[in-house]
C-alpha cells in the first residue's frame, strides 16, 4: 500500500528525518512511536504532502507520489488526523465532516459515509450543529478522525490520537481504530501512547530523532527489552 | 427628530461604501493575515473603470458597474499573484513592505493614464437625478441605490461565503491553512477567489462614490481606506459581519459629526475612535479577545 524509501526531511539546518524507511501493507495496522521530537509527526506531514522531503521516494500502490500536491494525494486516497485534532472551530460539526469529503462529487455515497461516521460516533451526531470549537478535547478528536473518514480514503494517517484524553476515552479511541482497520481501512499511528499503539498494530517502527531504530511485529515489540525500558516504564 | 432622520440616511449612503471596502480588507486579512493596503486604490480604480465607462463609453450605470466589478476582480488576482504570493512565506512586515509599494505604483500609475487631476462623473438625469421629500427628509435615488446595491452584495457575499464550496474552503483556509490542505483545498486558489471578492466589492464601492459625489481622483482612495480599515478592526478584523457593522457605525458617526458642525473634526474622531477600540476591545466589536490581533 505505502513505502517510504530512504526519506530525508530537513527544517533550514535541522536535519529531522536521515533517510527513514518503512512499509505499510494493505489492511494493516502499522504504528510509529518514539519520543517527542523524534520525527513521528514530520514523517506523516511528508506523507501527506505537508512538508516537501530533500530527497527519498513516497510509493502508494506502486506510484511514486513524491512530487505530488497535498490536495493530488488526498485523491488518491491518503486521508490525515493532524496532531492536536485542528478541526475548524468556527465551523459546525456537520460542516466539519463536510469539509473531510472536499473533493467527492458522489453525493449519495457521502450521505452514506456521513451515517457511518455518525454511527461511529452518536456524539457527533447529537452535535451536529454545534461549533467544533465547543466540543470536548475527545469529540474533537472523533471529529477529526471521522473528517479524515469522509474522504473514504484507502490508508488514514493518524498522529497521537489519545494525546490530552482521559483513560477511558483513550480505550475507545483505540477500539474505533480497530473497528476502522477491520473494514477495511489501512492505518498508519502515530502514538507516544507505545503500549496501547502496539497492542492493536499488525506491525510497528520505533523512531528516535529522525532515524528508525527498530522494527517488528506488535507483539515482538512489546516484549522487547530495548522498548520495555524506553517507551513501556520498565 | 427629522434632522436625525436625515442624518442617519445620510450615514448609511457613506457607510456602504466604507463597508463595501472594508469587507475586502477584512477578507484578505483573515486568510492571509495581511493588511492589504493596495485595497483602498482597488477602491479608486474602480471609481475611474465607472467614470470610463460612464463618461466616455456611455454607458449605462448598471452595465458599468458590472464593468468596475469585473475590472477590479482581475486586478486584485493579479496582484496577489504578482505581488503577495511569492511572499508567502516571508515576513509579515516584508509582505506589508510590498502592499504599500503596490499602493503607490496603482496611484502613481493613475496618475500617468489619467493625470493627478479630479475628474467628474456625468451629471445624473432623469431617473437617477431623482429626489424624494418626506416632510422635511431628502432622500436621492444614488442613496437607494448605494443602499440597495450593498445590501444585495452583502447578501451575494454571505451566500457565497455560507453557502458554496469554495465559500466553505476560504473560511477552513482563513482558520487553519494546513487542516484545509489536508482536505484536499487548494490554498492558492482559495486566496486569489478572496482577493477576487474583496476587490470586486472595492470595485462596486468606487462607482457608487463616483455617481454620489462627482469627483474622483487618484488619491481618493487613502482616505476612505483608512476609514473603512478602522471600520474592519472596529468590527473586529478577519470577521465578515463586523465589517459591515463597523462600515455603517463609521459612516454614521462621521455623518453625525459633520453635521453637527464639527466637520473639522470628522477624521480626527474616527481615529480617535481606532485608538480607544485598540485599548478598549482590541479584538473588536464581534470578536473574541483572543490576543494576538493586528
Ligand atoms: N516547523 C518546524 N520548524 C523547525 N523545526 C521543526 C519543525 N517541525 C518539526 N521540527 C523539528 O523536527 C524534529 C521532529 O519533530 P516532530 O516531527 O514534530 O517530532 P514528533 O512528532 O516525533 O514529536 C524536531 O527536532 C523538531 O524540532
Ligand atoms: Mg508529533
Amino acid at each position: 500500500m505505502l513505502e517510504i524509501n530512504n526519506l530525508n526531511v530537513h527544517f533550514g539546518v535541522i536535519h529531522a528525518l536521515k533517510g527513514i524507511s518503512l512499509t505499510v501493507n494493505d489492511g494493516e495496522i502499522v504504528t510509529l512511536i518514539g519520543a517527542n521530537g523524534a520525527g513521528k509527526t514530520t514523517t506523516l506531514r511528508t506523507i501527506s504532502g505537508l512538508k516537501k522531503p530533500t530527497s527519498g521516494d513516497i510509493i502508494l500502490n506502486g506510484e511514486n507520489i513524491t512530487g505530488m500536491s497535498a490536495q493530488q494525494r488526498v485523491n488518491k486516497g491518503i486521508s490525515h488526523a493532524p496532531e492536536g485534532r485542528r478541526v475548524f472551530p468556527a465551523m459546525t460539526v456537520l460542516e466539519n465532516l463536510e469539509m473531510g469529503a472536499y473533493l467527492r462529487k458522489d453525493k449519495p455515497e457521502i450521505a452514506r459515509d456521513l451515517k457511518m461516521v455518525y454511527d461511529l460516533f452518536p456524539v457527533l451526531s447529537d452535535r451536529q450543529k454545534q461549533p467544533a470549537g465547543t466540543l470536548s478535547g475527545g469529540e474533537q478528536q472523533m471529529l477529526a478522525i471521522g473528517r479524515a473518514l469522509m474522504s473514504r480514503p484507502k490508508i488514514l494517517l493518524l498522529d497521537e490520537p489519545s494525546m490530552g484524553l482521559a483513560p477511558l476515552l483513550v480505550q475507545e479511541i483505540f477500539n474505533i481504530i480497530r473497528g476502522v482497520n477491520k473494514a477495511g481501512t489501512t492505518v498508519l499511528l502515530v502514538e507516544q501512547n507505545a503500549m496501547m499503539a502496539l497492542q492493536i498494530a499488525h506491525r510497528a517502527y520505533v523512531m528516535e530523532t529522525g532515524s528508525i531504530v527498530l522494527h517488528g511485529t506488535g507483539e515482538e515489540l512489546l516484549q522487547s527489552d530495548q522498548v520495555k525500558k524506553a517507551y513501556l516504564g520498565g | 427628530m427629522e434632522q436625525l432622520i436625515q442624518q442617519i440616511i445620510n450615514g448609511i449612503s457613506l457607510g456602504s461604501i466604507y463597508a463595501l471596502i472594508a469587507l475586502g480588507y477584512t477578507m484578505v486579512y483573515g486568510i492571509i493575515k495581511l493588511i492589504n493596503f493596495a485595497h483602498c486604490d482597488i477602491y479608486m480604480i474602480g471609481a475611474y473603470i465607472g467614470y470610463v465607462c460612464m463618461s466616455k463609453l456611455g454607458l449605462g450605470f448598471l452595465p458599468s458597474l458590472l464593468a468596475s466589478m469585473l475590472f477590479c476582480t482581475v486586478l486584485g488576482i493579479t496582484i496577489e499573484r504578482i505581488a503577495y504570493r511569492p511572499l508567502r512565506n516571508a515576513t509579515r512586515i516584508a509582505a506589508l513592505i510590498t502592499a504599500i509599494g503596490v499602493s503607490l505604483f496603482l496611484e502613481y500609475t493613475t496618475m500617468f493614464f489619467a493625470s493627478a487631476n479630479v475628474r467628474t462623473y456625468p451629471s445624473m438625469t432623469g431617473f437617477m437625478a431623482k429626489t424624494y421629500k418626506i416632510g422635511d427628509i431628502v432622500i436621492s435615488t444614488q442613496q437607494i441605490l448605494i443602499a440597495v446595491i450593498t445590501v444585495i452584495l452583502m447578501v451575494l457575499l454571505q451566500v457565497i461565503v455560507k453557502k458554496t464550496k469554495i465559500g466553505k474552503a476560504m473560511r477552513a483556509v482563513s482558520m487553519d491553512k494546513d487542516a484545509a490542505e489536508l482536505m484536499g483545498i487548494n490554498v492558492d486558489t482559495t486566496i486569489s477567489f478572496t482577493f477576487a471578492l474583496g476587490s470586486a466589492l472595492a470595485g462596486a464601492a468606487g462607482i457608487l462614490v463616483g455617481i454620489y459625489y462627482n469627483s474622483i481622483n487618484p488619491l481618493m482612495g487613502v482616505l476612505p481606506g483608512l476609514k473603512a480599515f478602522v471600520a474592519a478592526v472596529f468590527g473586529g478584523i478577519g470577521i465578515i459581519p463586523g465589517a459591515m457593522l463597523g462600515g455603517y457605525v463609521i459612516g454614521i458617526i462621521e455623518v453625525f459629526v459633520s453635521g453637527y458642525g464639527y466637520s473639522m473634526y470628522r477624521d480626527a474622531v474616527v481615529f480617535a475612535i481606532l485608538i480607544l477600540i485598540l485599548i478598549v476591545r482590541p479584538a473588536g466589536l464581534l470578536g473574541k479577545n483572543t490576543g494576538e490581533k493586528v
